[in-house]
């Protein structure tokens, strides 16, 4: 098995590439045989990353956890750059998380893609594959390679299967030139990382600290890495191409995009920048909380203002991954007391809601796109002011979209609690009035989501002139009523409605993971 | 036995998930699932609570059950369930309840009766279903209500504050959905909040103390985790011990004094929210949107009183609070207590009525936690519960019969007065001769919530809570003027509670039917008044458990005050001051004439033949008399509410919704100018720079162009000349930053 352990990431990494280099070969005109054919191969992954999550929990974690499955090979000597990869507690869920909603995507995406769809699944699968590898990449140049490889097919998807009326190329671009921004940053501070380290190796660099002591260029290096990663978050202010990619990109696009894209950032923050440059972020943590708190209250308040479900749903990401941001921020600010009692475990919970905040992200705003997908193939509008009344119409839709909108206002007993719960518990601990501040959120929180989306869609009367033609999802007629959810609709909510509750009941093995490598982060310090 | 404890929250989950899943079309096999669920989980709490209770040292050895646990970096977040007095005392109480009701339910909802004709209102969802069909959405309720019932009995087992509040916004979220639950229901007065707007205002009030009390939940658990080495979590028991409270009490903050009494404060706020207390007091009566027993089980019985419950809970940290936090408690419940009893008198819905008197009743026990009356806080919660449960459902039966008059009086040709409504008393009168079952149950009720001397329940906890503030008054105790103002504020509210609840009765039982409906009404269904009249029976009997036991005669007769001693036993281990008042005649005085005095008022003001309400447009009597004495603007402020709505609406609700206009015209205006402006920049630039050194950029631009050719049609996909220039700009950027950087580090590296 040893040497089946040492394969599995790259097999979990390139098994899509694969069926993405098979797909450009497969006949255009057989588009069932390209839907199975990538479907079926990307079941592979999903499979590989729930042995990982297994393997992992039993072996590992009662022993420590740290880097498993690791493989290094020479790569490009000239650079002492290595093929390098590795998982700890922090990526396996993570992989399982790109995993299982790139088979989600894929499976929702073979009966709502219509149009180019050898070219869909060709870059969907592409895509997968550089998530993955941003999550296990533990070289410099490798993890570069990774994150600009999942740019370019997020690009296309958003600029080809985009609607017209949404702007897609304006979106696209806007949503590329961004990251690309950011990507340069983080270029120059990897260089800048390798001429202090002479290494690519993010572990090795991890080791030697580079630039501790010299806060001045440390905090280039830093804002560096941060401009990045900060962008993907996105964190306030750096939001405003979310919206617009979002709004724009087709609904699986979406969902990989609000799931797994967005945690690249974060997880970079917690695998370089928290363990590399502590000092610097100790330095600037304040002003990341304070962007954190302001992204979760602000984004919040936003979304009250919305009329359009899609974009509503963006905006709260916006206001979401502010948790992430404080939860990080304060863990940081902990940095500089970590002799006070008490203080390391506050650190600890703080890094362990912004990861819950992560993965439970992922499944809740994940289905909640795919649940406006669910409205929009239907009516072809996403105006909030056309809808009402639905709790009648469509139960199962009412049913499944109140699970998955509660837990996204953090609802104790759904996955979201957990997240805000910890992440408020580190911040309370360490930076006490920024946290008290963030705490309104919650309560705009209800607001959008009762307010604006559960009010609109479901309560009140269903008026049959708002929306006169309804597509009838069995056999793409018009109708003159909504129809209830079909089968491959529940299909791809089902696992994370399931997912959602029990790690809202139940959440001990998920942050088994993340304690497990909060702590050897912060032992570490 | 003691692992079948956790069957008591669990089995109401299953009965939830089931209905849910596989019985959503059946309203019987619904209806049945939800009431042997919770008949079963009421078997095993008085198994429990019988135990509990014959067991004298049970307060010594409390049950505790794990749960789960998560790991928190090193420590651990521990978290379980455990059965004390208090809970022990609570099982009796909620599950039982739940079960009457939900046998109410089985009638109100008219499981059984034919479905409504298709058409209309959505065929009928989301709307009442009129008093001869069943509700459309039954099996709905049936669910919603069976999670209701997991949601307050894992509260009352939770052993810390986390579990605490997991189950207490499950609680939330049911009170939304089944206030909610007629969400497509409209009425012609513009002005009357709809269900709907209800269930979201319901909400989000108590959403806003949830917040509050979740920030002193996070500084409880981060302050006991320093003092404790990270052991506490937030289990009860590890929070009490003393040197946790001491060291709580020993860090001082700025404007509160010590940690202990901030934490405290902030606490009590979610129980502001949850037991609708001023200043959050808004949102109950408009909670009797919702169908009636969802009224007495959330709004009446269960969920509001969890506020108080967390108290009783929390009390070892109230205290450690000391005066600001005791004081700031029974100022809070005192006032809400006189304040809501107010407005009740000048109510015509008969559910708004209740719902301002459980506002003030749980006033009344707020009051009793701030003044240290522990065990008559905890009597008053379980009286309450029984006889305020009841109430709302006579109500709900009214209602019924009143739906059945109209409907029955529009078959025989007559049309109903213009502006008629079934919940308005001002259209009743003379009920109690067409129903007669649900007559008694009400004036049983009304009697306990008067406070009717010797027979009722109500009687012996008011008396009590009475009796405490008197006694705490009339020994000066140190806590300074809270005494006087709980004493004299509590007086005054029970007066006004005995009056307008003999109002109450009178609009409603007695005199002439004021209408056809009135005169058509007929009683309710058996299920219906079956469960009334048991609640009736508990109403007269249960306030004897906890008789003082030196009360001349009864006292010793009924065992000595057994309450007292199981909840007293409690609160000494955990070091409160319990011990009984000495017994004073001056209080029970004081019970009685309140009592007697308000419903004489009342049947003077409204009972006396000839006078009172004859028809239903006539002025209120006591709004007569009072515009008379030129006292009309008090009176309309009443009627309104003292306008707190109209207040809350402005402050609140207008300026959230400009705030989140103005942010989201910031975001796209601002922030995504700069970025857009940025953009265009840049643009310009390489534009401009393309003619400064043509060769440079040139030969890149066409290097780089003739590559993205090569890479073949992916990109000429979004070919659009913006994009392209956008995507050259920025890799050319790259790479000019890439070198020029490269020079620099290494230069740094070398002299480094």
């Amino acid at each position: 098995m040893a040497s089946f352990n040492e394969w599995i990431l790259t097999l979990t990494v390139f098994t899509p590439l694969a069926a993405a280099i098979v797909v450009l070969f497969l006949p255009r005109s057989n588009e069932r045989l390209i839907k199975l054919w990538s479907i079926a191969i990307s079941i592979i992954p999903l499979a590989l990353t729930i042995y990982m999550l297994v393997n992992y929990y039993t072996g590992h974690i009662p022993n420590g956890g740290g880097m498993q499955y690791e493989v290094k090979l020479s790569w490009i000597p000239q650079l002492n750059s290595f093929y390098h990869l590795g998982a700890d507690g922090l990526s396996v869920p993570l992989l399982f998380l790109t995993a299982l909603l790139s088979t989600l995507g894929l499976y929702y995406s073979s009966f709502t893609i219509k149009k180019r769809v050898k070219e869909f699944f060709f870059l969907f699968l592409l895509l997968e594959m550089g998530m993955m590898g941003v999550f296990v990449a533990l070289d410099f140049v490798l993890f570069y390679v990774f994150w600009e490889i999942g740019l370019v097919p997020m690009y296309f998807l958003i600029g080809i299967w985009g609607q017209a009326k949404d702007r897609p190329r304006y979106a696209a671009i806007k949503f590329f030139i961004y990251t690309l921004v950011g990507s340069v940053a983080m270029l120059l501070a990897i260089l800048a990382v390798y001429f202090a380290t002479n290494t690519f190796d993010i572990m090795e660099a991890v080791r030697l600290q580079p630039f501790a002591g010299n806060l001045t260029i440390a905090s280039l290096v830093f804002w560096g890495f941060m401009l990045a990663f900060m962008i993907k978050v996105p964190s306030f202010p750096f939001h405003t191409w979310l919206p617009d990619a979002h709004t724009a990109a087709p609904t699986a696009g979406s969902v990989i995009l609000a799931g797994v894209l967005l945690k690249l950032g974060a997880y970079g923050i917690i695998r370089i920048v928290l363990p590399m440059l502590p000092q610097a972020f100790s330095h600037w943590a304040i002003p990341i909380v304070i962007l954190g708190v302001i992204g979760i209250v602000y984004g919040a308040f936003v979304c009250i203002a919305q009329t359009d479900l899609k974009r509503l749903i963006a905006y709260s990401s916006v206001s979401h991954m502010g948790y992430v941001m404080l939860g990080l921020g304060a863990a940081a600010a902990g940095i500089s007391k970590m002799a006070e009692p008490g203080m390391t475990d506050s650190m600890a919970m703080a890094i362990n809601g912004a990861t819950l905040q992560m993965f439970n992200h992922g499944l809740i705003t994940g289905g909640l796109f795919f649940l406006v997908g669910v409205i929009y193939e239907r009516s072809h509008t996403r105006e909030l002011s056309m809808f009402g009344g639905l709790s009648a119409k469509t139960p199962a839709y009412y049913g499944i979209f109140m699970v998955v909108a509660f837990a996204s206002l953090g609802l104790p007993g759904l996955a979201g609690f957990w997240a805000e719960f910890f992440t408020f518990r580190g911040a309370f601990d360490i930076v006490t009035v920024w946290a008290a501040i963030g705490v309104i959120g919650i309560v705009a929180t209800a607001g959008y989501i009762l307010y604006r989306i559960i009010q609109s869609l479901f309560l009140g009367e269903y008026d049959p002139h708002k929306v006169d033609h309804w597509t009838d999802m069995k056999d793409g007629q018009e109708k003159h009523e909504p129809g209830d959810m079909v089968s491959f609709e529940k299909l791809v909510m089902w696992p994370l409605v399931i997912l959602i509750i029990i790690l809202g009941v139940f959440p001990t093995p998920l942050v088994d993971f993340f304690n497990q490598a909060a702590e050897s982060i912060i032992n570490a310090l | 036995m003691t692992n079948l404890i956790y069957l008591i929250p669990f089995l109401p989950l299953l009965a939830f998930a089931l209905i849910t899943l596989f019985a959503n079309k059946n309203k019987k096999l619904s209806g049945l699932i939800a009431i042997a669920a919770i008949a079963s989980s009421w078997i095993i709490s008085w198994i429990v609570f019988y135990q509990a209770w014959t067991d004298h040292h049970f307060h010594e050895h409390p049950i505790s059950l794990p749960l789960i646990s998560i790991p928190t970096g090193a420590s651990e977040l521990t978290l379980g369930f455990t059965v004390d007095s208090l809970t022990a005392v609570m099982l009796f109480m909620v599950p039982f309840v739940c079960l009457m009701i939900f046998i109410y339910a089985w009638g109100y909802m008219g499981i059984g009766k034919p479905a409504a004709a298709e058409g209309g209102h959505g065929g009928g969802r989301g709307w009442p279903a009129g008093p001869e069909n069943v509700d459309p959405l039954a099996s709905r309720f049936f669910a919603y209500i069976s999670l209701f019932a997991c949601g307050m009995l894992g509260l009352v087992l939770a052993d810390n504050l986390v579990l605490l509040f997991v189950f207490w916004e499950i609680m939330g979220l049911c009170s939304y959905l089944l206030i909610s639950f007629w969400f497509a229901r409209k009425y012609d007065d513009p002005k009357r909040i709809m269900p709907k707007q209800a269930g979201f205002k319901a909400f989000i009030t108590t959403r806003i103390g949830d917040a509050i009390m979740f920030s002193g939940m996070m500084l409880l658990y981060a302050a006991a985790a320093v003092l404790t080495n990270g052991q506490a979590g937030l289990t009860f028991s590890a929070l009490f011990q003393p040197e946790v409270l001491a060291g709580l009490q020993s860090v001082a903050v700025p404007v509160f004094g010590t940690l202990a009494t901030l934490i405290a404060i902030l606490i009590f706020w979610g129980a502001i929210g949850k037991s609708a207390q001023f200043p959050l007091h808004v949102w109950l009566p408009d909670a009797m949107e919702g169908p009636t027993p969802v009224s007495a089980l959330i709004h009446a019985a269960t969920m509001v009183s969890a506020g108080v419950y967390l108290i009783i809970r929390m009390y070892p940290l109230m205290i450690a609070g000391a005066t600001p936090t005791l004081t700031f408690i029974g100022v809070i419940g005192a006032f809400t207590a006189l304040f809501a009893a107010i407005i009740a008198v000048s109510q015509t819905d008969i559910k708004r009525v209740l719902a301002f008197s459980t506002i003030s009743q749980l006033g009344f026990m707020f009051a009793a936690l701030g003044i240290g009356a522990y065990v008559a806080a905890t009597f008053h919660l379980i009286t309450h519960a029984f006889f305020k449960a009841m109430l709302f459902l006579s109500s709900g039966s009214v209602i019924h019969g009143m739906e059945h008059g109209e409907h029955h009086a529009h078959e025989h040709g007559h049309h109903e007065v213009a502006g008629f409504d079934p919940n308005d008393m001002r259209y009743m009168g003379g009920l109690r001769k067409k129903m007669p079952g649900t007559f008694i149950a009400f004036l049983v009720g009304g009697l306990a919530l008067s406070g009717f001397p010797l027979i009722t329940a109500g009687f012996w906890s008011k008396d009590e809570i009475l009796a405490e503030a008197y006694y705490r008054l009339s020994h000066g105790d140190a806590i300074g003027v809270l005494p006087v103002f709980a004493f004299f504020a509590l007086v005054i509210a029970a007066f006004f509670t005995a009056f307008y609840t003999w109002r109450q009765i009178t609009m409603t039982f007695m005199g002439k039917p004021r209408t056809e409906s009135a005169a058509s009404a007929s009683e309710s269904s058996l299920p219906m008044v079956a469960p009334l009249l048991i609640l009736a029976v508990f109403t007269l009997l249960l306030g004897f458990v906890g008789v003082h036991e030196d009360f001349p005669t009864l006292g010793p007769l009924l065992g000595g005050n057994p309450f007292h001693h199981f909840i007293g036993g409690l609160a000494e281990t955990l070091g409160i001051e319990a011990a009984t008042i000495p017994f004073s005649w001056l209080p029970v005085l004081f019970s009685t004439v309140l009592a007697l005095g308000g419903i004489g008022l009342g049947w003077w003001v409204y009972g006396r033949a000839g006078r009172g309400w004859q028809t239903h447009d006539q002025l209120d009597p006591l709004e007569a008399g009072m515009r008379k004495v030129g006292l009309g603007g008090l009176y309309n402020a009443m009627r309104r509410k003292f306008y707190f709505d109209e207040l809350y609406n402005i402050i609140f609700v207008r300026f959230s919704l400009w705030l989140s206009r103005a942010a989201a015209w910031f975001d796209r205006t601002v922030i995504d100018g700069v970025v857009n402006g940025v953009g265009r920049f840049g643009a310009w630039l390489a534009h401009i720079s393309s003619r400064f050194d043509s060769r440079f950029i040139d030969g890149i631009v066409n290097g780089l162009g003739s590559l993205a050719n090569k890479a073949g049609g992916a990109l000429r996909l979004v070919q659009t000349g913006q994009g392209q220039t956008y995507l050259l700009v920025a890799l050319l950027t790259v790479l000019l930053l890439l070198a020029l950087f490269a020079v620099q580090v290494a230069g740094i590296g070398v002299v480094g």
